[in-house]
């Protein structure tokens, strides 16, 4: 049963239809284990090992540059990585394009905002909805009955799904024209669409004021909750870090330099030197 | 019924009134067919206009829908022109109604076209932006030179190919039969043909066109489409297979222009290769350009006008084309001109970020 939420903005119980049941008591959903790319001659990401469990929500941190994004462009082969493997699902991903990696389970979202800009904000959750649409492109043109039940069904889940962040109103808005946190929810919900079982979010606070970023972390937590998917999120802002990730991983310079929950993060003394240098004589 | 129209989405409208538009030009045309308010002139233009109207749709498709810059889409207009002689002129005995005959030089010359597209496509489809542009217009070039050295023939044995490469054959290198039939004679193109176009098919195939290239549009596969016009790395990330839809979209719009050049390689006595050069695709993508990138009745009403313009203005002889130069200019600059945008959305008024079809 669907989690019924008393507060917050979220429009609560997605139908269960858009939530598939899952194991949970399987292995971890990703594993990442000894991975590594070089740009020529320069090691940006190396030796990064990463599990996460079923319904975890972690976090990726480190100072600029040091190589966050490249990990996510790593799990989902924007690049292609040099050394190491990883297994999704405890499927190995060597060798799969990007598309297949959505299919196989990751969903993204990105730093600089990539919407279908010129499209409204129903067809950029519908183009999410790809997947689990079934019709071919005859079907489309010719009209079928088949295509009529899909894109009722569509169109449905997709005001359903943006019903997460209540922004079922904005359905016939272009999507270019949404300020910028509407944006990057959207973003989410796009992710979403896809039917992840492991979501990664990439500076999801990015350009959001306090009382924003607070609604934020509730609504992730809150996500988790639903639809039962583990969370890898870059962020900066520390306080969304420490208030809901799990498990926490330091990055710098390519480099994993620290691994654990909030308190042993917040208390490495090499991770304090990565973000504000060694101190003085110390 | 009203308050079904009013939910309807603003994109259904557009649709919905594109159709009902060219369905309407279509009877007020044949009504003035048949109270002879149409002269020779007029009449000889309806199904060029039609071709051209297709060739707009589908080019639409490959430049406002998918994103990619074709220069050379009048190659696939000869290919589905010079398909359709040959079907027509072959079948001329056997099937001798030519309604039917038209139908089947036109489905010949659509899944030639389409074939040819795809062979095209899947080398091309991986270059972007100006190197796809460059590629297509090459291969607009190959098309016509290949063509400028085909000769086929028919006869009772069958349909006889041959090319004439070296430049030292000709029709009667063929060994047609006494009664066989000179189809096309390399660069001189095809002559003798029957005239079986007419305008009721090419409104038809008009209509075809539109609903396929709306439909698609608005179904899953148009949305995969746009969306790696519009972010291809985003569209990857929610599992869109890139090459296959850049390839669903480029090769529906080389049939389409196929079925555009059957037609109006039916509507001539007399065709020749040299007819569907670069400055045929240039003309089109013109037709596309200024009636707005996406935006198929924008295309469809471009392709009139410009097509009748230069027409029109053939009593001004010399000045013909320095006019029909300056038309397109102020047009151009007055559709992208802010100001006057401005003064149309203050006479039809749209409700601010609304509007968002394809």
């Amino acid at each position: 049963m669907a989690k019924k939420f008393e507060k917050g903005k979220m429009v609560p119980v997605p139908s269960h239809s858009i939530i598939p049941e899952r194991d949970l008591d399987k292995s971890p959903i990703l594993e990442c284990s000894h991975l590594g790319i070089d740009f020529g001659g320069l090691r940006a990401v190396d030796d990064f090992n990463l599990t996460i469990g079923r319904t975890e929500i972690a976090g990726l941190i480190g100072p600029n540059g040091a190589g966050k994004t490249t990990v996510f462009n790593l799990l989902t082969k924007v690049y292609q990585p040099t050394r190491g493997t990883i297994l999704l699902d405890g499927l190995d991903t060597a060798g799969k394009t990007t598309a297949q990696i959505n299919r196989m389970g990751i969903a993204r979202t990105f730093q600089n905002i990539r919407l279908f800009s010129n499209l409204s904000v129903e067809d950029n959750v519908k183009i999410g909805l790809h997947n689990q649409e079934k019709y071919s492109a005859l079907t489309g043109v010719l009209r079928l009955p088949k295509y009529w039940r899909q894109e009722k069904a569509a169109h449905e889940r997709a005001i359903e799904l943006l019903g997460i962040f209540g922004m079922q109103d904005l359905a016939g808005h272009k999507a270019g024209s949404l300020p910028y946190g509407a944006q990057r929810r959207l973003e989410i919900v796009r992710a979403l669409a896809t039917n992840p079982s492991l979501l990664l979010l990439d500076e999801p606070a990015a350009g959001m004021n306090p009382s924003e970023t607070a609604e934020l972390m509730e609504n992730i937590v809150k996500i988790r909750d639903t639809f039962q998917i583990a969370v890898l999120l870059i962020e900066h802002d520390m306080k969304l870090v420490m208030g809901i990730c799990e498990g926490i991983c330091v990055l710098n310079f390519g480099q994993v330099i620290a691994k654990g929950t909030a308190e042993e993060i917040q208390a490495n003394p090499t991770v304090i030197e990565a973000y504000l240098g060694k101190r003085k004589g110390g | 019924m009203k308050s079904y129209f009013k939910n309807m989405k603003r994109a259904t409208k557009v649709d919905y009134a594109t159709y009902a538009g060219v369905i309407l030009a279509f009877v007020v045309v044949m009504a003035c067919k048949s109270l002879g308010l149409l002269n020779r002139q007029m009449t000889g233009m309806l199904v060029p206009i039609c071709a051209y109207i297709c060739m707009a749709l589908s080019l639409n498709l490959t430049v406002g829908i998918l994103g990619e810059l074709s220069l050379g889409h009048a190659g696939f207009m000869s290919v589905g022109a010079f398909s359709g002689i040959i079907v027509s002129m072959s079948l001329s005995q056997t099937v001798p109604n030519e309604l039917v005959r038209l139908v089947l030089a036109l489905v010949v010359g659509t899944l030639i076209a389409a074939v040819v597209g795809l062979i095209v496509g899947v080398p091309v489809l991986r270059l972007r932006g100006d190197y796809l542009a460059i590629v297509t217009l090459a291969f607009g070039e190959i098309i016509k030179d290949i063509i400028n050295c085909l000769l086929v023939g028919w006869d009772e044995r069958g349909l006889h190919f041959a090319f004439n490469f070296d430049g030292n054959q000709n029709i009667q290198s063929l060994g047609l039969s006494e009664n066989g039939i000179e189809i096309i004679k390399g660069a001189q193109g095809a002559s003798g043909n029957d005239r079986i176009a007419t305008f009721t098919v090419g409104f038809v195939l008009v209509m075809i066109t539109l609903i396929v290239v709306l439909n698609l549009v608005r179904s899953r596969t148009g949305r995969a489409v746009m969306a790696i016009r519009d972010n291809r790395i985003a569209a990857e990330s929610v599992g869109i297979n890139v090459t296959k839809y850049k390839l669903i979209a480029f090769v529906t719009s080389a049939a389409l222009a196929g079925a555009a050049g059957a037609l109006f390689g039916l509507n001539y006595a007399s065709v020749n290769a040299a007819q569907f050069d670069f400055n045929t695709s240039i003309l089109v993508l013109v037709y596309v350009v200024l009636g707005g990138l996406g935006n198929m009745w924008g295309s469809i009403i471009a392709t009139v006008v410009l097509y009748v313009l230069p027409e029109a203005l053939r009593e001004y002889a010399d000045l013909r084309m320095l006019l029909y130069a300056i038309i397109l200019i102020l047009v151009m600059l007055a559709t992208h001109n802010p100001r006057l945008r401005d003064l149309a959305g203050r006479i039809i008024p749209r409700r601010r970020g609304a509007e968002a079809d394809g």
